[in-house]
Formats: structure tokens, sequence, C-alpha cells
């Protein structure tokens, strides 16, 4: 899609065209997203439609070969830009199965996350996570904990996108609001301010995008997204208002997703 | 009781050829036997800027307020020992051996005078070495330290340590030994008799660095009576020729314990055959053996060894092993042994390079390849101990970073 030249910079993410492959395989086929500052998008797909693939390719893992298109974060083409540097640009991932790292203490790796800027200790009382400052990193944490582990270290990393791979999985019903209104702060959505600011100014204010892949849509129930898509088979199927997406998916499953697009 | 002193010495003369199980056999004419004599040290400052820097890479901090004791052979000279706790004794094995007859009922109780060709050598030709010994019912406050200290290139330093932790008492020791920067070959025998008696506790904590030629067979064994506890921690990330020891415990008494942790990394050109071994012989001992080996181009065997000999024991053996370059080897030899139903013993092994996963985790958090990979190998190096004094962790600490910086 054509950007118009006075405006180069009001786009977060761009993807054009998007080819990935996995282990030889195209999970992706020509997928076009556009993310503006300020907005969240929602994912959402059948199991295997490619969601995951989608987020670790805009992250920059290495074993997700991008073999057409590209992908521009504030204008710069990142297609072939190293993880790290994607990193240091203002991009931050939620991983669903984090590996563990035996002696690096939760600790450690927010202050890592941090750049040793950000106190550990409050970041994780938000979370009600102290306990675990001194464990290793990931042993033995349940599905919960494991979440909440990756909303800390995003919450010390600060980025600017949030790539959010089913932030609410594997989580008990009580932890999904603390989650929910975790994420909220992170994408600056919160609705209630102490400075007297209406919904409006806060919204343009809103600095922080995200884009969330969501099986069950609960998490849409703490953060209104802006915006829903579909990935079926590696394509983008449609996208629209999130709530009616959900409300149709739950309804009548991906199938009519498919029917809508097709007829489209 | 046992052997007599010249039945000892009989011994070791038949073992002068033994070769020893493990390890590469070493030709100990090659090194130079005497050499000069070095005036004992009263005043642990008059030591050189290089002797210290040299002994502070293997944890001996010859400026600490925080010891009870200072322990330093120069070659084949005991230059300084001192306690500046009362109840604790640190000093001149010979010295040990003047003023207490029953030491001798120690000598060579715990390992075999014929064991190989290393400790018959230790028989006949030691020099030196030291005692440490708490009495009964002292603490340490401070851990006492002692250093054997190679400053002559291509020389033999044989030494015997014996330490007693006497009934109820604690005992906390750093022990390193080093090389001055000039010397680069060189055998080291040392022999180190550990006694843990009734309710008693000992930590030690041993940090080698040794030159790129070195030749190292030590020989240790520990006894421990009942509730005793037997900590023992090892690091050896520097160069080193030839390294090969095998410490053993024997836990004889009920509910005693012993803990093994072993820090090795191997350079290229060092060959490192390491292990712990511990006895289990009454009812309640329990044990376990850590290690965590590096190899950047080295060779390890990373040995371990559990045997519980009666019912109501319980053990655990993890090694670990990294191989950060295809010219490197790890051999681990991870043994568990029971000779009844009711033992209760668990290994654990791995060995393999960095996991591109967990690299790739902490790059997505904004580190370099290189500054992810560093974070993993120090985690990996880090091992949590329990009981160990601050003073001596901070040491284990510092010597596992003097060595990351030159490993990556």
């Amino acid at each position: 899609m054509a950007r118009k030249s006075n405006q180069p910079e009001k786009k977060l993410l761009v993807i054009e065209d998007l080819r990935v492959s996995v282990e030889e395989k195209e999970i992706l086929h020509h997928v076009d997203l556009e993310i503006n500052p300020g907005e969240t998008h929602a994912l959402f797909g059948p199991n295997g439609s490619g969601k995951t693939t989608l987020l670790m390719a805009a992250m920059g893992f290495p074993s997700y070969h991008i073999t057409g298109g590209r992908i521009l974060f504030r204008g710069e083409d990142i297609t072939y830009l190293p993880l790290d540097q994607r990193a240091n640009l203002g991009i931050g991932l939620s991983f669903q199965r984090p590996p563990t790292i035996k002696g690096v203490k939760m600790r450690q790796m927010l202050e890592i996350c941090g750049k040793g800027e950000k106190d550990p200790e409050s970041m994780a009382q938000s979370l009600d996570f102290e306990e675990f400052l001194d464990r290793d990193l990931n042993d033995g944490f349940s599905g919960g904990e494991i979440k909440r582990s990756e909303l800390l270290q995003l919450m010390a990393q600060d980025p600017d996108f949030f790539l959010l791979d089913e932030p609410e999985s594997g989580v008990d019903l009580e932890s999904i609001a603390l989650i929910g209104k975790v994420i909220e702060g992170l994408l600056q959505r919160e609705t209630i301010t102490h400075e007297g600011k209406s919904r409006k100014e806060l919204k343009r204010e809103r600095r922080k995008s995200g884009l969330i892949i969501t099986h069950t849509g609960y998490i849409l129930d703490y953060l209104d997204a802006d915006i829903g898509h579909v990935l079926m088979d590696g394509e983008l199927a449609c996208s629209g208002n999130p709530r009616e997406i959900l409300k149709t998916i739950k309804e009548r499953g991906y199938d009519e997703c498919v029917r809508c697009c097709v007829n489209r | 009781m046992g052997l007599t002193q010249e039945d000892k010495k009989a011994l070791a003369k038949d073992a002068r050829e033994k070769v020893a199980t493990f390890g590469s056999d070493i030709d100990m004419d090659a090194f130079t036997p005497e050499t000069d004599e070095h005036p004992y040290v009263e005043d642990i400052s008059s030591f050189s800027q290089t002797e210290r820097e040299q002994m502070l890479k293997a944890g001996v901090d010859l400026g600490a307020k925080n010891r009870s004791g200072t322990f330093v052979q120069k070659n084949l000279s005991v230059v300084h020992g001192r306690s500046s706790q009362e109840g604790m004794e640190i000093m001149d094995i010979e010295e040990a051996r003047d003023k207490y007859n029953w030491l001798y009922d120690y000598w060579w109780k715990a390992v075999p005078v014929d064991m190989d060709k290393y400790t018959a050598r230790a028989e006949l030709h030691q020099e030196h070495g030291y005692f440490i010994r708490s009495l009964p019912g002292v603490k340490s406050i401070y851990p006492l330290q002692a250093c054997l200290y190679l400053e002559e290139d291509n020389l033999a330093q044989d030494v015997h340590n014996i330490i007693i932790a006497e009934e109820g008492s604690e005992l906390h020791i750093i022990t390193g030994c080093a090389t001055a920067p000039h010397v680069r070959s060189g055998l080291h025998v040392g022999i180190s008799e550990f006694y843990v008696k009734k309710g008693a506790k000992l930590t030690f904590t041993m940090i080698h660095n040794w030159a790129g030629k070195m030749a190292v067979r030590p020989r240790s064994a520990t006894i421990v009576e009942q509730g005793g506890l037997f900590l023992s921690n090892y690091v050896c990330m520097q160069p080193v020729g030839t390294l090969q020891m095998y410490p053993v415990t024997h836990l004889v008494g009920e509910e005693s314990t012993a803990r093994y942790n072993s820090i090795l990394v191997a350079t290229p050109g060092s060959e490192m055959d390491v292990g712990s071994r511990v006895f289990l012989k009454a009812k309640g001992a329990r044990a376990e053996i850590i290690s965590r080996a590096i190899t950047t181009g080295g060779k390890i065997t990373a040995r371990g060894h559990i045997k519980g000999e009666v019912p109501g024991i319980k053990a655990h053996l993890e090694c670990k092993g990294l191989i950060l370059s295809d010219k490197g080897i790890i051999h681990a030899v991870p043994e568990l042994e029971g000779h009844r139903m009711e033992v209760d013993l668990s290994h654990e092994a791995a060995v393999g390079k960095i996991a591109q996963e967990e690299v790739e985790y902490l790059m997505a958090r904004g580190l370099s390849e290189e500054e992810a990979t560093s974070t993993i190998v120090r985690g990996f190096l880090h091992v949590e101990i329990e009981g160990l004094p601050p003073e001596l962790k901070a040491e284990m600490d510092r010597a596992v970073e003097i060595s990351e910086k030159s490993l990556l």
C-alpha cells in the first residue's frame, strides 16, 4: 500500500506482501497489515493458521525465513534486521513457551530488559511476582506464572510495539483480571486517569501499539482493541471490529469467516 | 593401632611405581625436587604486589580483614601461618607434628598411602603442607585461608595437609593454589585429609590458578562422623597442563552429609579428569555432587560416583557440560552404586552446546548475541551453594568472574 510522502512517519508498522517459511514450508502467504501508533490490533485464527509465525517473523526470529515482501517499522525497513536490533528499536514480544535459563535470576532478567534503569522490586509488585525475583528464569513456572514473567519483562523493556501471543492462555480466571489490567496499562489504554484528561485526550496521547493473538477473546474484556483480523491458512482473511469478529467466530466458527471472506 | 610409621614408609616404597587409575602418567623425575628455602614472613603486608595479585586470583586475600587466619607456603617453605581466632589453629604441618603426638593417628588414615605413585611420593618426599583445626564447639568467625604458591619453574611441590573440625565446631576454609606469572610448568602433589567430627561443619573452598604446563595430582579424602557436614567447592577455570583428582568422602556417621560442587573450565591444551565420590555408610546419610564443566578446547572427564552401602540413605549426582568449541571434549561419567534395597540414588547428566532458543530469548530482550551467550554461560556456572559463608561466596564469585572474562 502506498504511503503519502508528506506523512512518512504515520504508520508504526507496515507489513507488505509478507511470505514466511519455517523449515522449508511456507506458512504465511502474502500478508498485508498496517498498525498506527497508539493502535492495538487483535489477531484471531484457528490453530495452525500462522498467527504465531506472523509474530515471530515480525520480531525477527531467524528460523522464520522471510521469503518475500517486507516489514517497515516507523518507516525503516527491518525485514532482515536481527532480533536484538528490532528489540532495541522498540519491539517487544511475549513468548508462549519461553525457555528456562538456569542460573539467570528473574531479577537479573528484569535488569537486562530495563537496561538497569528500572526497579525490579516495584515492577514485580504490580504483578504480584516478588517472590519469583530470586528464582531461575522460568524454572518450574506454571502457565500463569510464565505469563506474568513475560509481561514483567515487557514492562521492564518498555517497547513501543507489543507482540503478545495469547497472553491469557493457561491463566486461571482470577489472574486474567490482573493480566488484563497490566496489559491495559502497558498499552496505555486505561480509561481512568488521575490527571483529569478526557478519553479523547488520552487516546490522542497514546503512543503504545500492540498486536495480540487471542483464542478466547477474554483479554478483550480488559482492553478495547481497535481492529481485529482473522488469519486463515496463512492469509489475512478479514479485518474489522474485533468484538464483532469474535462474536461471529464464537457463534458460527471460523468457517463463517471464510465464507464472509469469499463473498467479500 | 594400625600401621606404624615404618609400615607406611614401606608401603609407600612399594607403591613408588604404581600408576594411578585415572589421568595420564606423569614422569615425576622431570621436575626439580629441591630449591632454596624462603624465610618466614611475619607481616603479611610485606608480600610483593605480584604475589598478592596471583594469590587473590585463587581466592586468598592477604589484605582482607575478614579472615580468621592465614597460611602461605611458597615453593617448599612455609612462609606464614597464623590464626587470629582463639580455638582456630592454622600452621605448618611439621610444626603440628612436633606439637601433637596424636597427629600420626590421622596421617594416611583417610587416604591410603599406597594408593598410587603420587601418594607414595608424598610420603617419601613431602615438604610441609598445612594443618588446620577448629577446637570442639568453636565456630569460626571468619574463614581461614591457605595458599600453596609456586614461584619457581619446573619445581615439584609435595605437600600433606590435615584438616580437623572437632566435635560441634564450625570451620570455613578457603585454599588457593597459584603460580607466579613466569611459571610455566611444575608438579603439585597435594594430600589432603579431612576429619569432620560429630556434629561439626566444615566448608572447604578450593580455587586453582595454575599454569599451562602444570601437572597437578591432589589426593583427598574426608571422614564425616555423626551429624557432621562436609561441603567442598572446587573451582578451576584457568589453564592447567594435566589435572587429575577424585576426592572421596566416607559418610560413616548417621545423619552425616557431604556436598561437592565443582566448576571446571578447560582451555585449549588443558586436560582435566576431575570427579567427586561419596560412600554413604550410615543411616540417614545424605550426599550431593554437582559439577559444571565448560570446554573452550580442552578435554574434561567429569566423574561422579555415589555408593549407598546401607538402607535409608539418599544421594544425587548432577553433571552438566557445555561445549563451546568443536576442539573440546567433555566426557561425563556418572556412577550410581546401590548395595541395599532401601537406597535412593539419582543422577542427571547433560552435555551439549548452548541452546539457540535461550540465546534468541535474550536477544528478543535486546541483548546482542555475544551478550546473550555470556549471560547464559554465567548462569550455567552459577551454582547455588547452601551453607557457604558470604566471604567465601564472594571469593568464588570473583574467581568465576575473572575467568569468565577471558573465557568469552
